[in-house]
């Protein structure tokens, strides 16, 4: 198992309905993002923990890339990682902002 | 942070007419529940997941595969559990299995009737002892619930079916409620052909497997109690059903119990497949019980327990 963190700052504060949300499912090609109101509002972090090792400068550019849209402050992102793959991950990531957001009941 | 998530985690929400065999156990729980009735225990948040799979370098799930909390039914109170059938089959470990026994006693202290959404493989293989004590600890405390007068529902869908220790703690259950799609057997197909050879059970005989362990199958046997379509608004008809219509766990319905097996041994126990089984219990051999429709199979089997209940 590899154990990954990336902090973010700059971040605009997150639409935030709820205090936390679930997404995802961790199964093969799959991954689940629990996302949580628990930071200052400028920061947003993503907590890793997946089985497949070797891949950390891809989880850095994607991580990096959900950041670079600036509106995730407040927010802890972790992530069981069941293997996805980048674009799965990205999609997760995506989802669990707008549930946040309360987009889904 | 309290371990009660209040508004409950989301899930994509079901249309009404959505397949039960293809949710995930949130969303059967949202959808089965009135609408934003369910309070979750111990969620995700609580992270209490289970403390073997690291030795195996198997990632975690953040609620052990095991969805428990509270919400209405046609306004009142449930208990609720559901297995999420995608992560390691839906399989019971210590702490999945922990979150379903402690949601029991909570039902025997509350007197709530409890709604079990099953789908599992069985016990976890890497946990275990730990996996099969949760069986027993889960089949005692529900005994006990239903000894303090607590209905306690079992609703089978998911495409992991409901196998093993599961499918012993559904057959504790008040009542059970299956859909075609759904399978209970104690032994899946991959056990009986790996002991016993591909010559007593092809586990890769899909049309087989379902015949003798799909939900039309169970129905017609009377090993479970209502037939549902695979639908939510079809489960959670059944469910309020069998809620009002549990019977109490006392020596009178044992003896019944007992009864109908024994006759169910005698009349069935030299039927060497499904299709003699239906024909003995009187289903016309020219009709086709997997491929015919939904409605047609259930008012066939409703007509064949109407003439079994007639003879009794």
């Amino acid at each position: 198992m590899e154990h990954l963190n990336f902090r973010h700052a700059g971040q605009r504060p997150a639409t935030a309905a709820r205090d936390n949300a679930i997404v995802g499912v961790v199964a093969s090609g799959n991954l689940e993002v629990l996302v949580e109101r628990v930071l200052p509002q400028d920061e947003c972090e993503v907590d890793v923990r997946t089985p497949v090792t070797g891949f950390d400068a891809v989880w850095q550019a994607v991580v990096a890339d959900f950041a670079a849209r600036g509106a995730a402050g407040g927010l802890r992102f972790s992530i069981n990682d069941g293997g996805a793959r980048p674009d799965m991950v990205s999609l997760r990531l995506a989802q669990a902002l707008r549930a946040m957001a309360g987009d889904q009941p | 942070m309290s371990d009660i998530a209040h508004p409950n985690a989301a899930s994509p929400a079901l249309a009404g007419d959505a397949s039960w065999y293809e949710a995930s156990a949130r969303q059967r729980v949202n959808a089965l529940l009135d609408d934003g009735s369910f309070v979750e225990f111990v969620g995700p948040q609580a992270r209490e997941t289970s403390p073997h799979l690291a030795l195996f370098d198997l990632p975690e799930q953040f609620d052990d595969g095991m969805v428990v909390g509270a919400g209405k039914l046609d306004g009142n109170t449930v208990l609720i559990a559901a297995q999420e059938g995608k992560f390691m089959g839906g399989a019971f470990g210590e702490v999945h299995g922990a979150k379903l026994t402690g949601l029991l006693r909570a039902a025997a202290v509350r007197r709530t009737p409890v709604l079990i959404l099953f789908e599992t493989g069985g016990v976890r293989l890497q946990e275990a002892n730990a996996g099969e004590l949760a069986i027993a600890e889960i089949m005692r405390a529900l005994l006990d619930a239903r000894m303090a007068g607590v209905p306690v529902i079992g609703l089978i869908g998911g495409r992991a079916g409901c196998y093993g220790g599961g499918s012993l703690i559904a057959g504790c259950c008040s009542g059970l409620a299956i859909s075609e799609q759904g399978r209970l057997s104690v032994s899946g197909p991959e056990v009986i052909e790996t002991n016993r050879g591909a010559g007593e059970f092809d586990a890769s005989d899909r049309p087989l497997i379902w015949r003798t362990m799909g939900g039309r199958h169970r129905y017609l046997l009377g090993a479970v109690d209502a037939y549902a379509d695979d639908t939510v608004p079809a489960f959670r008809a059944a469910a309020l059903r069998l809620i009002a219509q549990a019977p109490e766990l006392d020596f009178a319905h044992l003896a019944r119990t007992h009864a109908r097996l024994a006759a169910r041994l005698r009349e069935l126990g030299n039927c060497a497949d499904a299709r003699d089984a239906w024909q003995v219990l009187g289903v016309d051999p020219r009709v086709d019980i997997p491929d015919i429709p939904h409605d047609a199979f259930v008012e066939l089997a409703g007509a064949l327990k109407e003439a079994r209940h007639v003879a009794e």
